[in-house]
C-alpha cells in the first residue's frame, strides 16, 4: 500500500521518470504513482513495493498572463501556482479543493495530483472542470515513453485528446511530468446572497432560480441545516456573484430581489464571500470525525435532496454544490452505508465516489460505480495500450484493474 | 492532393449483397444506392475531393445505428459516419468502399430540463436547433460555430467545434454531460448523463474531437445556459497588425474577458466591407470586433474600458453600437466573412492553425510573405482571445497548378503554426486534409500511442478510415495499391 511502500522515488527531472517506469515495465513490477502523496486514503489501497512520487518535478516553465496560458512541472505545489496566478491579477479556473483540513494532511496538493484526480470546485458550475481547462500534458505512459498530448494554445483539436483522459485517470493510465493549463482574470471583487429556506428542495429551487438567472451565477450551494457538527441550525443557499465592483453591486442587488420569493435574503460582502465560498470549495461544513467516511456525489441538480436523505438516512450528514449537483456526504464507514449513498446516486443516473475512508472499507467495497461491460471491455484495451504490463497504480480505481 | 488507399476489391465485389443486408437493418427508403442519389454524398465542406461511398445508410434509431455498425464489424466492411457534411478538413469524405452512415434522420428533441440546465437531443439535431428549442425561456446553447445552421450536434462533438462565444463560453467539449455512444462492435453504451463529473476515465473528454475514429454518436446530452441580459460590440481599427496585437494583450491584462474578440487583417476588411457594406475602415490594417455583455449600464462600462484601452494604441477608428442594430451592423461584415470572399474568389481553402497569440505579428508577417511567394491572395480572420487563425487562401479549382499551390500554401502556414508553438486545427479538425502533417506536430511514438488507443474501440480500423492518421501507420493492412 501506498503509505507503507518499502521504496520511494522521487527523482529530480521528466528523464528520470521514464527511467524509473522503464525499470518497472521491464521487471513487470507494480508501482504506486503520487505526487506529493497527500492522498494515503484515496480510493483503493495500491499494492506496490515501490512508490513514484513526481515531488521533485517542481516549478512554473511558462507563464504569459496575456495568453492566459501557465505551465507548470507535475509536482508544482497548488499553492506556489496560486500565487503567482494571483501576483497578475489571475486564477485557477477550477478553483480546485484544498483538502488539507479534510484530511488531515500537511502537504499540499501537486498539479498532477490535481489534474489526475479531477478534482474541481464550486466554479465548476459557471467555469468548467479541471479537466476542462488542461491544454497539455507532457506524460510517461506505461512502457516509460515520454509522450505529449495537446499543447500550449487556447485552442486545439489536433489528434485524440489524451489530456481529458489522462484528468482524472488517478495516475493509472500515465505519470504526468508537465501540465500546461488554461487560466482567467479573477473577479475584481465578489458578494454572496443567502437565501434562508425551508427545506434542502426549497433550496435546491433557489439556486436553480439564480442559475437560471442572466447575472452569471459563479457559485451554488445549499447548507442544510444539521449539516455541520455544532453549524448552523438552519437551512440556508447561497449564490455567489463576482465581477468588477460595479456588476457585482447590480447583480447581486437584482438576484437578492428575484429571490426573496424563496426566503429571507442576506447579502455577505467580499471578505465574509471570500471566506464563504474557501470553506465550501474544501468541504469544511462536514467536519467529519476521524472514524467517518466522506463520499463525493454527481447527481443532476434536482436529484441533490434524494442524496441529503440518504445521507440523514445512514446517520450522516450532507451538503451541496454545483446548484444541488455536488453532493458531500460523511457518515459511518461501512459497507451498508457505502451502498445506500452509491444506490441513491445510481438512483439519478449519478456517479458516485468513495473520497475518504478507513482502508477496510476501501477494499471491501466498489470505490467508484462499476462500468457496463462493453465500456468496462474498451477500459483495459485502453488501459493495456498506455501501461501494457499494468504496472501504473494497479487496483486503485478499481480491483483487480 | 491527399492519397487515398485503393478500395478493398472484394467489399466492392459484395456491394449488391451489402446493400441487401443493410436494407434488411433500416427498411423503407434508409438505404441508398443507386448513383444519382448517391451523389449528394461525395464530398463535404472540403469540396476539393471527391468520392461516391458504396452505399449511404440512414437510421432513425440507435438500435439501427447499432445493427448497421455491427454488421458492417462483422463483415469487414467501413463506415464512414456523417452528419451534416459541413466538415472542412474533410472529415465526412466517402470511400469507395465504405458505407456512410448519415443521422440526419435522427433529429428528434428528447428532452429539454431548465431546472437543471440540460437537454437531450439526436445526434442529427443541428446546433441551432438546440438553441432555437430553449431560446423562447431566454436560453441557449453556447458553442456556436458559423455553420450553426447547417451542422449537427453529432459532427460538433465529433469535432470538438468552437465558435465565436468560446473565449468565454469554452467549446464543444466544455458543454458537454453525456452521449449516446455507438461500438463498431455495435453495443450501445451511455456515457456521463445529466451530472457534471465523471466517475473513473473521462470517456466523454476522449471521444469529443475523435473525429469519428471510436464510435458513433446517436443521442447528446449538452448544458443550456441562460442568456445575459444583452451583449453589445465595438469595432477598432488599427494602422498595424502588430499594434491591434498589443491592443488585444492589454484588454486581456485588464481582467475583461469579451465574450468574442474577433481579429481581420486588410484583406478580409475589404472583402467583407465590400459584401455587407458595414461601415469597416478600408484604410485600416487590422480591425478588432469585441463583444461584451450584461445589462445596458454594465456593457457601456465594459465597452467604455476597452475604448479606453483602444485609444492608448492610436486607433484610426473606434465604434461603439449604441444598440442593437448597431452591434448586428458591425457584425455583419465577420458573419459574412467566408462568403465575402467567397465573392471574390470562388474557390478557397479554410485554414484553421491555433498560434499563441505573441507570435501573431510574426505569422501574419510570414504569411504575407508565402502569399507573395504562392502567388495566392489571402484573407486572415482570426479568433484573436485565442490564437485560432482562419487564413482563407483563394484559388481557382479549374487550375489544377493553382489548387496544388494553395494546398502547399496551407500546409506551409500550419508547419509555420506548429514552430511558434501552436497546432495544426484549432476547431476544423485533421480530417483527411491534415493527415498528412501530423508528423509535424507529433512524435512516430505519440501517433502510435493515439493508434494503440484508437485499436482498443476499433481493433480492425473500419470507422472512417484514412482519416487523421498518416497511413503509412496504419495497424491494419490497407489493401494493396
Ligand atoms: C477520491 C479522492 C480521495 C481523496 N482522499 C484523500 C485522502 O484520503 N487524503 C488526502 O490527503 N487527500 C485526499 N484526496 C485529495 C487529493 O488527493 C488531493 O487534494 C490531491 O489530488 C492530491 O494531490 P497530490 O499532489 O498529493 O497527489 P497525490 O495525492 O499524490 O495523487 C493523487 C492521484 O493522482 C495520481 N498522480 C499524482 N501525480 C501524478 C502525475 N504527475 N501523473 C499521473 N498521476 C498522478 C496519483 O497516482 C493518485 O492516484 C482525495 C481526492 C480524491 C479525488
Ligand atoms: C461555412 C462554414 C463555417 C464553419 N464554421 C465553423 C466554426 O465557426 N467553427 C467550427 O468549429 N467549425 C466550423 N465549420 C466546420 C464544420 O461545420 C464543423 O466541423 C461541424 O461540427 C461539422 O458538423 P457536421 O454535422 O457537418 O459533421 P460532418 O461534416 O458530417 O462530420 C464531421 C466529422 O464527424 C464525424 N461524424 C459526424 N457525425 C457523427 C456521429 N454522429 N458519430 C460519429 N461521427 C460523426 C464524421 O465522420 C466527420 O469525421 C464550418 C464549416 C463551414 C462549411
Amino acid at each position: 500500500m501506498t503509505g507503507n511502500a518499502e521504496t520511494m522515488l522521487a527523482p529530480p527531472d521528466e528523464a528520470g521518470i521514464a527511467a524509473a517506469v522503464s525499470a518497472a515495465h521491464a521487471a513487470r513490477e507494480p508501482i504506486a504513482v503520487e505526487g506529493n502523496g497527500s492522498k494515503r486514503g484515496l480510493l483503493r489501497p495500491v499494492q506496490a513495493a515501490r512508490t513514484l512520487s513526481t515531488r521533485g518535478l517542481t516549478g512554473i516553465t511558462l507563464y504569459r498572463p496575456a495568453e492566459l496560458v501557465l505551465s507548470a512541472r507535475a509536482g508544482t505545489p497548488i499553492p506556489e501556482i496560486e500565487a503567482a496566478l494571483a501576483e497578475k491579477g489571475q486564477h485557477l479556473i477550477a478553483e480546485p479543493p484544498d483538502t488539507r483540513a479534510l484530511f488531515g494532511s500537511d502537504r499540499p496538493a501537486t498539479l498532477g495530483g490535481i489534474v489526475a484526480a479531477n478534482l474541481s470546485g464550486p466554479r465548476r458550475i459557471a467555469w468548467g472542470a479541471m479537466r476542462d481547462h488542461v491544454l497539455g500534458i507532457r506524460f510517461v505512459n506505461g512502457a516509460g515513453e515520454v509522450l505529449r498530448s495537446g499543447g500550449r494554445v487556447l485552442k486545439n483539436v489536433t489528434g485524440l485528446d489524451l489530456c481529458k483522459l489522462l484528468a482524472g485517470s488517478y495516475g493509472t493510465l500515465g505519470v504526468m511530468t508537465e501540465v500546461t493549463l488554461k487560466v482567467l482574470p479573477a473577479p475584481q471583487t465578489q458578494a454572496t446572497i443567502g437565501v434562508r429556506v425551508a427545506d434542502v428542495a426549497a433550496g435546491v429551487r433557489a439556486l436553480a432560480a439564480g442559475l437560471g438567472s442572466p447575472y452569471g451565477v459563479s457559485g451554488a450551494a445549499l447548507v442544510p441545516a444539521g449539516a455541520s457538527p455544532g453549524g448552523p441550525a438552519e437551512t440556508v443557499a447561497f449564490l455567489r456573484i463576482a465581477d468588477f465592483a460595479p456588476s457585482v453591486a447590480y447583480r447581486t442587488a437584482r438576484l437578492a430581489e428575484d429571490l426573496a420569493p424563496h426566503g429571507e435574503v442576506r447579502i455577505a460582502e467580499e471578505a465574509e464571500s471570500r471566506a464563504l465560498w474557501a470553506a465550501i470549495r474544501d468541504a469544511l461544513p462536514l467536519g467529519p470525525s476521524a472514524e467517518e467516511a466522506v463520499w463525493r456525489v454527481s447527481v443532476r441538480p434536482s436529484a441533490g435532496p434524494g442524496v441529503v436523505e440518504a445521507a440523514r438516512a445512514i446517520g450522516g450528514r450532507a451538503f451541496l454544490d454545483w446548484g444541488g449537483g455536488l453532493a458531500w456526504v460523511a457518515g459511518p464507514a461501512r459497507a451498508e452505508a457505502h451502498d445506500a449513498i452509491a444506490a441513491a446516486a445510481a438512483a439519478s443516473g449519478g456517479t458516485c465516489t468513495l473520497f475518504r475512508a478507513p482502508e477496510s472499507l476501501r477494499l471491501a467495497v466498489a470505490v467508484l460505480p462499476e462500468e457496463a461491460p462493453p465500456l468496462a471491455a474498451i477500459a483495459r484495451r485502453v488501459k493495456a495500450a498506455l501501461d501494457p504490463a499494468g504496472i501504473l497504480n494497479p487496483g486503485r480505481m478499481r480491483a483487480g484493474f | 492532393m491527399i492519397a487515398l488507399p485503393a478500395p478493398k476489391p472484394e467489399i466492392l465485389a459484395r456491394r449488391e449483397e451489402i446493400v441487401a443486408a443493410l436494407r434488411a437493418l433500416v427498411p423503407g427508403d434508409g438505404v441508398i444506392s443507386d448513383a444519382t442519389r448517391l451523389k449528394p454524398y461525395e464530398t463535404d465542406g472540403l469540396a476539393a475531393y471527391r468520392q461516391v461511398p458504396l452505399a449511404v445508410v440512414l437510421p432513425r434509431t440507435t438500435e439501427q445505428v447499432a445493427a448497421v455498425l455491427r454488421y458492417c464489424h462483422g463483415n469487414g466492411v467501413r463506415v464512414v459516419p456523417r452528419g451534416a457534411g459541413t466538415s472542412l478538413s474533410g472529415g465526412a469524405l466517402p470511400m469507395a468502399d465504405a458505407v456512410v452512415v448519415g443521422l440526419m434522420r435522427m433529429n428528434r428533441i428528447i428532452d429539454i430540463d431548465l431546472d437543471d440546465r440540460f437537454a437531450v437531443v439526436e445526434a442529427g439535431v443541428t446546433n441551432i436547433g438546440i438553441t432555437n428549442a430553449v431560446s423562447g425561456d431566454g436560453f441557449f446553447y453556447a458553442p456556436d460555430p458559423s455553420s450553426q445552421l447547417a451542422c449537427m450536434i453529432g459532427g460538433n462533438v465529433m469535432m470538438n467545434s468552437g465558435g465565436a462565444h468560446c473565449l468565454k463560453y469554452g467549446v464543444t467539449a466544455n458543454n458537454l454531460l453525456g452521449v449516446k455512444f455507438v461500438t463498431i462492435e455495435g453495443e450501445v453504451i451511455d456515457i456521463g448523463g445529466a451530472h457534471l463529473d465523471a466517475a473513473g476515465y473521462d470517456w466523454l473528454g476522449l471521444i469529443t474531437g475523435s473525429e469519428g475514429q471510436l464510435g458513433m454518436v446517436t443521442e447528446v446530452t449538452v448544458r443550456i445556459l441562460r442568456g445575459p441580459e444583452g451583449a453589445r460590440a465595438m469595432l477598432a481599427a488599427f494602422k498595424g497588425t502588430e499594434i491591434a496585437g498589443a491592443a488585444v494583450d492589454a484588454i486581456i491584462a485588464s481582467g475583461i474577458i469579451p465574450v468574442a474578440l474577433e481579429f481581420m487583417d486588410k484583406p478580409c476588411i475589404h472583402a467583407c466591407e465590400a459584401f455587407a457594406h458595414a461601415g469597416y475602415p478600408l484604410d485600416a490594417e487590422a480591425m478588432l470586433i469585441i463583444e461584451v455583455e450584461g445589462s445596458t449600464e454594465e456593457q457601456d462600462e465594459l465597452l467604455a474600458r476597452i475604448k479606453a484601452i483602444c485609444e492608448r494604441f492610436d486607433p484610426i477608428s473606434l465604434k461603439v453600437a449604441e444598440s442593437a442594430e448597431q452591434s448586428l451592423a458591425i457584425w455583419k461584415g465577420r458573419k459574412g466573412a467566408f462568403g465575402a470572399v467567397g465573392r471574390i474568389s470562388p474557390d478557397y481553402l479554410c485554414m484553421d492553425g491555433t498560434i499563441p497569440t505573441s507570435e501573431l505579428p510574426f505569422v501574419l508577417k510570414r504569411i504575407g510573405e508565402m502569399s507573395t511567394q504562392y502567388g495566392l491572395a489571402v484573407a486572415n480572420v482570426f479568433h484573436a482571445g485565442d490564437g485560432n487563425l482562419h487564413p482563407l487562401i483563394m484559388f481557382d479549382a479549374n487550375d489544377p497548378d493553382s489548387f496544388r499551390r494553395a494546398e502547399s500554401f496551407g500546409a506551409d502556414i500550419l508547419r509555420l503554426c506548429v514552430e511558434v508553438g501552436g497546432c495544426l486545427t484549432g476547431e476544423h479538425g485533421v480530417g483527411v486534409e491534415k493527415r498528412d502533417l501530423m508528423n509535424v506536430q507529433f512524435t512516430a511514438r505519440e501517433l502510435d500511442q493515439q493508434r494503440a488507443i484508437k485499436t482498443a474501440f476499433d481493433p480492425q480500423w473500419l470507422l472512417n478510415p484514412s482519416k487523421v492518421f498518416p497511413l503509412e501507420g496504419d495497424p491494419v493492412p490497407q489493401a494493396a495499391e
